[in-house]
């Protein structure tokens, strides 16, 4: 699209500005280097009037893009708020006159400063184009939900009550999931006294009454490709007929499995039928209300009068055999399966041997009332449960009374053993060699979405196989777009915590695919309109973009090529980062705009003992805590350029090796915390960043200069005392191993 | 006059912490209109107010900055900050809101350069430290503060102070004539996620919270774990400014108690688990902690967190809900008193410091909902169909960590778009 270019510059003379800076002499620098003609000083550019001059000259000049020499980018962004132009920012507050004295001999330096951060506005702006929408859109409007327990179930019921046709695939024979084998519920809503209805019952009738919820029974996904608005699921049903959907997004709630209590032989399971786990005891407590009597002990069909729940039954080991992690339900769980016996006849022993239990919230109340019905509960960690004829012995150390103890006679011992998710094919393992064939063909068989991506069939993994999730701030953002997981597959969770998961992962679908078909991206970048182009001309199929991306937006075409989703990208620009001939680029977030601002920057003479130092610093984090030291006004080097980046990882090393080529004397990278508890919100950005800078001191051999001119920081946006020290320190290690021999070539 | 455009297809969004920032966010977009109300001079609620989160102690505010920007590029979401909503009438898709908006004294033109508090001599406590400092009555909320515009304490209206301010803004800035205002807003929905309180400590008697200098919350406890709190982030008790490294944290602080709150908050195991990292990264293996609690909660993957911290050799627990604190007056250090259940030790052990993990008590209990709600025993809203197109999210409806009151704001976002969606299809 040719598009009719006018620049315009701004320079504010507010807050100090025009007091500490000859703005005039800036304008020159901006006119003559910077090559914009049309540049305006204003004493106050962010009160109405300079705004609306700034306006009138987008209106009725036909101006296009504009670069403000004012405050940084995240201040005065309400009055700074022009949606139709290009717009580039140099930080001429908090990234100059803040940070620096205010005496006369700080005043060269300072003014140094603001003309290199205007220069690299002026070539930024220029490199810079107006972001149009990713073009290639999709429309479709309807949801895949994958799993129909409680949580598929909520998911495709409000997704219908918000006006979204759905598609909701079951792979056994009906509707209900693990809810549907529950006799009751843990209530949700006061009074928190006994156990309820489960209401599975009543969804299933909403959903088969519903005539936008098309359900798919003893189905599943063979096959799931394309992008958000514009999914194609293959859904293959027992039967071997296979369909095709098109749907926009996709909930995954393929739930959670019973850990098998077979592991767990010295709690007596497998050893007695009056042993089960949570799940049998379900069934027994089914049963019995069928019957219309009470719960029958299964090696005799006796009545029970005496039951133990023993708590964390392969669950919270620390020895790495059993399950970690705690399920978070079963505490509340065994309360109400006690409550079964103790509603029914209150004579019935009911025991509950726990170390810590854990009734968050109402649960308090749930605990209260089992108290009040006469459970005991009893501290104590269970080492062996012996079975007996009809009964079972049940071992423990009580930790009360720091001693061993037993519980006699139980005529029935109930395991609450936890949640194992569903999540599929772990797509970072690795088969041993010989036999990746086989694991191949068995892929097939354990992947929940089939995904025809280049970089695996399912939703990459964070730990003990729940699904990787921000699970802090952004809890539903999976590493690929469009695709919410929802329930017990993202982490342990109970009815009432799966149906709110539920109705937000729905919603988060809506999101993905109403933005998807107006070509905005989503979280975290969301209402971005920029999108990956690539130059494939240049390409020379090294395929390190389409395995590094985050969020597998990109395949690979027949001919081997890249082939941009564009809709499942989160314009993190890990790609561009990546690429080796540099073909990768955004509208307006590229390697010509970040490179253009290094080679803007004025480089003095190796005599003039005023070194260069170039920061790359990540926009979320480093970038605002920088900010916020020169909030406090904590002085910092002069000599140093900071670019802020959307990530770490969009960090193409050409910027680096420009940068040591035209003289810089150091190049500092600030991104986040990567590792197990990354702090990325691109999850793998900052991480490949450092591995890729990683390799960089062969460049600075290759160059001859010392490894210590390039270095890599994990910064927190809280590092706001550490950044400037940072930078202070560096300044002065450049100042001692001298200035780069680059300069003036 | 503050001009609001608002239909019965906008979502009144009420309290701008993490859960209302989601609820906004997550339904503008969606595509619909927002109004988001925030009582504070600036947005981000209690969890800009910590230092840290549990389980990857990574630091609130960098989630708060990705939730400001997406909010400043939204058009869709209308910002009222220092305004709390007065009334409600009406019902499910037609609701009318009175939202009462207190003067800032400050006006868009702020540049946030700070020449009207360098002018002010008043000081004030600081409410964003928990008034553990205090500041300039002409300050800015805190350093992410969105909107970032200085207010004016309303204290020194009408004084010579605020005429220093005035005379001191080269930007026509501050509007001492600025009145209160009252606006009304038509909205189909309304997300209702006016977070928490601490439980108030000064009713834990036997505590000595209203006694003891150092014996403080686990909120104000954050406050001087972070750089930007009242200590620069040094970890320094009150009586003294002495180095706390003995430090004592007393779980279930008011709540699991019939006397106090009836639930549990779920947070404070955590919180405190969390805090025992602070005594370390602060002190290294001088700085030890030890936990008073009945039981650990937890819960789901946050157990590896507590499993860390159990390998930690200077955080202690003990089995025991405190009988009592009482302090050495010559010393200043506290001495908890109790029996620790496992195996029923009598203990009488000095801190340096103890932190109360304070219960989390509903915002919407004892202030005025402006609609009748139904509630829970707890005060927590309860979704009812009887509540209409009212949702609660977050700390509102239930005692919720960040990533469970996120998934609370987001599913509340979708019942209200539901119900917008409605109106704008005239079904209701």
């Amino acid at each position: 699209m040719a598009e009719e270019k006018k620049v315009a510059a701004y320079i504010c003379q507010g807050c100090g500005l025009g007091e500490r800076l000859d703005t005039a002499a800036l304008a020159e620098v901006v006119k003559k280097e910077g090559r914009i003609q049309q540049v305006k000083t204003h004493p106050f550019l962010c009160n109405s009037e300079g705004v609306a001059m700034i306006q009138n000259d987008i209106d009725n000049d036909g101006v296009t893009h504009i670069m403000l020499g004012a405050c940084s980018r995240r201040a005065k962004t309400d009055a700074f708020n022009f949606t139709t132009v290009a717009m580039s920012r140099a930080n001429l507050r908090e990234g100059v006159i803040w940070i620096r004295p205010d005496t006369e001999e700080a005043r060269e330096t300072t003014q140094e400063m603001a003309e290199d951060y205007l220069r690299m506005g002026s070539a930024e702006i220029k490199a810079m184009r107006q972001p149009q929408g990713n073009p290639n859109t999709g429309t479709s409007r309807t949801l895949l939900v994958v799993g129909g327990g409680i949580t598929g179930m909520t998911a495709a019921l409000e997704a219908a009550k918000t006006g979204y046709p759905v598609v909701l695939v079951e792979k056994s024979g009906q509707l209900g999931g693990w809810a549907a084998r529950m006799h009751q519920r843990v209530p949700s809503h006061e009074p928190y006294k006994a156990p309820v209805d489960t209401g599975v019952a009543d969804m299933i009738s909403a959903i088969e009454a519903d005539a936008n919820i098309k359900v798919y029974l003893n189905a599943t996904v063979a096959k799931t490709s394309g992008a958000p608005g514009r999914f194609q699921a293959e859904i293959a049903t027992e039967s071997g007929s296979v369909s095709t959907e098109d749907v926009g997004a996709i909930v995954q709630a393929s739930g959670f499995e019973l850990y098998d209590a077979n592991k767990l032989p010295e709690l007596g399971y497998g050893k007695s039928p009056n042993v089960v786990d949570q799940g049998g005891l379900e069934q027994l407590a089914m049963e019995a209300a069928q019957r219309g009597g009470a719960i029958l002990r299964p090696s005799d069909g006796q009545p029970v009068k005496s039951v133990v729940f023993v708590q964390c039954a392969g669950q919270r080991d620390a020895s790495g055999i059993h399950l970690a992690y705690c399920s978070g339900h079963c505490c509340n769980t065994s309360i109400k399966q006690a409550m079964y016996f103790k509603d029914a006849n209150a004579d019935i022993d009911t025991t509950v041997l726990y170390t810590d239990l854990r009734t968050p919230g109402n649960g308090e109340d749930f605990y209260r009332s089992a108290q009040e019905k006469g459970v005991i509960f009893t501290k104590g960690k269970v080492s062996s449960v012996e079975p007996n004829g009809n009964t079972c012995k049940v071992n423990f150390h009580d930790m009360i009374l720091d001693d061993k103890a037993a519980i006699e006679n139980a005529d029935l011992v109930v395991l609450a053993t936890g949640q194992v998710p569903n999540s599929g094919v772990n797509i970072d393992f690795k088969p041993e060699a010989g036999a990746e064939a086989a694991w191949d063909e068995q892929k097939k068989t354990i992947s929940i979405l089939n995904l025809d991506y280049r970089q695996g069939s399912d939703v990459p993994q964070l730990k003990y196989g729940f699904t990787d999730s921000h699970f802090i701030c952004f809890p539903y953002e999976t590493r690929r777009t469009g695709i919410y997981t929802a329930g017990p597959v993202r982490r342990p969770m109970d009815i009432a915590q799966a149906k709110e998961d539920a109705t937000g992962a729905t919603l988060k679908a809506i999101q993905a695919l109403e933005n998807a078909a107006i070509g905005s991206a989503a979280h975290p970048r969301s209402g971005d309109l920029s999108y990956p182009s690539v130059r494939l001309e240049g390409c020379t199929q090294c395929k390190r973009c389409t395995v590094e991306c985050p969020f597998g937006a990109i395949d690979e075409d027949e001919k081997r090529y890249p082939l941009f989703n564009e809709s499942r990208c989160r314009r993190c620009g890990t790609c561009m980062g990546a690429c080796p001939v540099r073909v990768i680029s955004f509208e307006n977030y590229s390697v010509d705009t970040v490179g253009s601002q290094i080679k803007a920057v004025s480089i003095p003479d190796e005599f003039s003992e005023k070194p260069r130092i170039l920061v790359l610093a990540c926009e979320n984090d480093a970038y605002p805590a920088m900010d916020m030291a020169a909030m406090n006004r904590t002085e910092t080097s002069s000599f140093v350029r900071v670019v802020p980046v959307r990530c770490l990882g969009s960090v193409n090393t050409i910027w680096i090796t420009d940068a040591l080529n035209s003289g810089y004397d150091g190049v500092m990278l600030m991104g986040c915390k990567h590792g197990d508890e990354y702090q990325c919100h691109f999850v793998k950005g900052s991480e490949l960043a450092n591995y890729r800078m990683s390799k960089i001191d062969d460049t600075l051999k290759g160059f001859n200069l010392e490894t210590d001119r390039v270095q890599t920081y994990e910064v927190a946006i809280t590092d706001i005392d550490r950044v400037p020290k940072l930078i202070n320190d560096f300044e002065k290690r450049m100042f001692e191993i001298g200035m780069s021999p680059f300069k003036g070539f | 006059m503050t001009e609001v455009v608002a239909t019965n297809e906008t979502i009144l969004v009420v309290g701008g912490g993490i859960s209302g920032m989601t609820a906004a966010l997550e339904a503008a977009e969606t595509g619909k209109q927002v109004v988001l109300v925030e009582k504070n001079p600036a947005i981000g609620g209690r969890t800009s107010q910590l230092y840290r989160y549990f389980p990857k102690l990574c630091h609130p505010i960098c989630g708060l900055e990705i939730n400001l920007r997406r909010l400043k590029s939204n058009p869709r979401i209308r910002l009222l900050t220092m305004a709390e909503v007065t009334g409600i009438t009406g019902s499910k898709g037609d609701y009318t809101a009175t939202i009462k908006i207190t003067p800032r004294y400050v006006n868009a033109n702020c540049t946030a350069c700070g020449d009207c508090a360098k002018v002010v001599e008043t000081e004030v406590p600081n409410p964003f430290n928990y008034g553990l400092n205090k500041m300039k009555a002409a300050y800015l909320p805190n350093k992410m503060a969105y909107p970032m515009r200085y207010v004016l304490d309303k204290s020194i209206i009408g004084t010579p102070d605020a005429e220093r301010a005035k005379a001191a803004c080269k930007y026509d800035a501050i509007d001492l004539d600025m009145q209160e205002e009252t606006v009304q807003i038509k909205a189909g929905a309304v997300v209702w996620a006016t977070g928490w309180q601490p439980y108030d400590a000064n009713k834990i008697q036997p505590y000595g919270y209203d006694r003891f200098k150092n014996v403080i919350t686990s909120v104000e406890f954050e406050r001087l774990a972070d750089p930007h709190g009242p200590t620069g982030g040094k970890i320094l008790r009150p009586s003294d400014g002495k180095e706390a490294k003995n430090v004592a944290f007393i779980q279930c602080a008011g709540s699991r108690d019939e006397n106090h709150l009836r639930h549990c908050s779920r947070i404070c195991c955590m919180a405190s688990l969390k805090q025992t990292n602070y005594v370390q990264e602060h002190f290294g293996d001088e700085g030890k902690s030890t936990i008073y609690y009945i039981d650990i909660r937890a819960i789901d993957r946050f157990e590896d967190f507590y499993a860390k911290v159990q390998a930690n050799p200077n955080v202690s627990f003990i089995k025991s809900k405190v009988a009592k604190v009482t302090q050495d007056d010559a010393t200043g250090d506290v001495i908890l008193h109790g029996v620790n259940t496992e195996g029923y030790h009598r203990y009488a052990t000095p801190h340096d410091l103890c932190v109360l993990a304070v219960g989390m008590e509903p915002s919407v209990k004892g202030a005025n909902i402006p609609i009748e709600i139904l509630a829970d025993s707890s005060g927590f809203i309860e979704a009812d169909p009887a509540n209409g197109a009212f949702f609660g999210a977050g700390c509102a409806s239930n005692a919720l960590d960040v990533n469970r009151s996120v998934q609370s704001a987001t599913a509340a976002a979708l019942r209200a778009i539901q119900v917008v969606n409605k109106v704008a299809r005239a079904e209701v």
